[in-house]
């Protein structure tokens, strides 16, 4: 424990140098926090989209994306008609842009989908929705970003709307997108008579197991999985987390790259003094738990630093309004954890060359020739 | 009549040679030190005195020959590292002490080694401190010390851990002849008062005159001139 004081006050000696070191291990908790908040925070908001007051999801067998997946009215209406089954609602995803908004995310749904009552209705009522032909149904953020009101015309894609309400959610994908009667959104993406998904409530939610055989033997097409199932197996969400977590490590990587230098280069300038250290009695283990220590230490305060840089990062690309709902800083303990826990080793991998340099330095060597 | 004193260190049949046998610095060199004993190793630079002091603290390990110190075998690194830890102290010429920690924060690197108390530690910096009158310069950076100042700390930072044995390798070298006589006084009179053995390597025949013994090192061969 008392070396620990030494690997403090050689910090404090050479603070500039540990500073840069820091500096790196910061900026990569700072990416990695950023990116993992951002990326798990899209797909939990996509993950409620999904599983709005259902158990179940049903998409088509063997897609690699649901926007590509279709199931049919009858295969909905055979959904509905499952004994397990207390209500089923089919929505239809679509994405269209509009003039300076790239993507605009639509939901086909039917008046009965439960996300209508949920929502808060800032112009207009549940009620309205689908009442009248060609009306769309704003979120708060795409009525404020389309400059749109309720009675509005706006233009999305190819189409002219009647705007027919104006709704809240918390959700930044809803918040920030389109709600449509489900024909109109068939119609308007070409999608006959299919929808996405469908979100199943069953009346047991013990009967799983049966509805999840009854449905996918009597329709071979679909593929029925527990919300909970659904997201640890979607490969978009798989593929997503991987990217995320591999852009974080290469920052890391750089990080990790910076203690090792400047590790290294405060070794280097002080091979006399560590001479010293192994004349006063101090072990080549020592020596190295020395160098490991600063590294570590040096980790610890770029875990902290860098976690507030995240932090409040986030804090400001929530503010920003073109990111407004799209960015919820959702960060789990564990992927917390996985932060702290690569930082350190990455600080650690990074000392491991000039401890091991550090450690064999030959006191009388360097006393000879320095 | 033999000395009755133990036998601290003893060197026998001892030879070193650097850049791949090219430069034989010591040639079959024998030497012993005995408990309480101030032995001075006096010749002219490159003479190999301060290889044999090397050779003794185990900073080094000698081509030929048998060392043993305080019974335990230098070239062996567990051996070496118990005696740097707790049998013997070096001073250097050029102090070596570590120039932007205090006084106080050199002085506890040996107790750091060996994991001793802070109470402990702070106590004996205290003690030594006061010995050799840095008491006042405890909380000051080396760099901020004089030369004499800076070698008294180091020979403080030499006994922290208690030796049996101190080498000290020119330590009036870089000193003014007032100051070096100083610190050479001190160095005696604490070896004297701690009961420590002293191997004194020197290239000033004052102070290897005030030594209980002179062992002149001469082309790497050792010649006992007084006792």
């Amino acid at each position: 424990m008392q070396i620990l004081s030494l690997v403090f006050t050689n910090l404090r000696r050479h603070r500039w140098r540990a500073m840069i070191g820091t500096a790196g291990i910061s900026f990569g908790v700072a990416a990695m926090l950023t990116i993992l908040a951002i990326v798990t925070g899209a797909i939990g908001m996509f993950q409620r989209i999904l599983s709005s007051d259902s158990h179940y999801l049903v998409f088509e067998r063997n897609v690699s994306d649901l926007f590509f997946s279709s199931v049919t009215r009858e295969q909905v209406e055979a959904i509905r008609a499952r004994p397990e089954v207390e209500s089923a609602n089919p929505v239809l995803f679509g994405i269209v842009s509009a003039p300076d908004h790239p993507v605009i995310t639509c939901f086909g749904i039917e008046r009965t989908d439960p996300r209508l009552a949920k929502a808060d209705w800032r112009a207009g009522k549940p009620a309205d929705f689908g009442a009248k032909e060609g009306e769309i149904f704003l979120g708060s953020r795409a009525a404020e970003f389309l400059k749109a009101a309720a009675g509005d015309t706006v233009e999305i894609g190819r189409g002219k709307f009647k705007v027919g309400g104006i709704f809240k959610t918390e959700n930044g994908f809803e918040d920030g997108g389109v709600f449509l009667p489900l024909a109109v959104a068939q119609e308007f993406f070409h999608r006959g008579n299919a929808a996405s998904v469908v979100t199943v409530k069953l009346k047991n939610q013990n009967d799983g197991g049966a509805f999840k055989g009854g449905i996918e033997g009597a329709q071979p097409g679909v593929i029925a999985l527990e919300n909970r199932e659904f997201n640890s197996t979607y490969n978009s969400f798989k593929i997503l987390n991987f990217t995320a977590w591999a852009v974080g490590i290469c920052a890391f990587c750089l990080g990790g790259l910076g203690v090792a230098n400047t590790m290294l280069l405060s070794v280097f300038t002080r091979i006399r003094e560590i001479a010293v250290l192994r004349v006063c009695g101090f072990s080549r283990p020592q020596v190295a738990a020395l160098i490991f220590g600063e590294a570590a230490a040096v980790a610890a305060v770029g875990v902290v630093v860098g976690l507030a840089i995240g932090y409040a990062l986030l804090a400001v690309l929530q503010q920003v309004p073109q990111f407004q709902g799209y960015v919820q800083a959702v960060v789990e303990p564990l992927v917390l954890a996985g932060i702290v826990v690569t930082a350190f080793v990455t600080a650690a991998a990074g000392a491991i060359y000039p401890a091991r340099f550090a450690s064999r330095i030959e006191p009388a060597e360097a006393l000879r020739y320095e | 009549m033999s000395d009755p004193r133990p036998v601290l260190a003893s060197a026998k049949g001892v030879t070193k040679s650097f850049d791949a046998g090219r430069i034989t610095v010591l040639r079959d060199v024998s030497f012993e030190v005995r408990a309480g004993e101030l032995v001075a190793l006096w010749g002219a630079s490159g003479s190999g005195k301060s290889t044999l002091l090397h050779l003794l603290g185990g900073l080094d390990v000698p081509d030929r020959g048998d060392l043993v110190v305080c019974d335990l075998d230098p070239r062996l690194e567990a051996d070496r590292l118990t005696l740097r830890r707790h049998r013997l102290g070096f001073v250097f010429q050029l102090h070596n002490l570590i120039p932007d920690l205090t006084v106080e924060e050199n002085l506890r690197i040996p107790a750091l080694a060996v994991g001793r108390p802070a109470a402990a530690t702070a106590a004996r910096v205290r003690e030594l401190a006061e010995k050799v009158g840095l008491g006042h310069r405890l909380a000051h950076r080396i760099q901020d010390l004089s030369g004499g100042e800076r070698q008294r700390t180091a020979i403080c930072r030499a006994l922290m851990n208690s030796p049996q044995l101190l080498l000290a390798d020119e330590p009036t070298g870089s000193l003014d002849e007032t100051t070096g006589q100083t610190v050479f006084n001190l160095l005696k009179e604490l070896a004297e008062r701690e009961k420590i053995a002293v191997v004194l390597a020197t290239h000033e025949r004052r102070f290897a005159e005030a030594c209980h013994r002179i062992v002149r090192v001469r082309d790497g061969r050792l010649d006992e001139i007084a006792g």
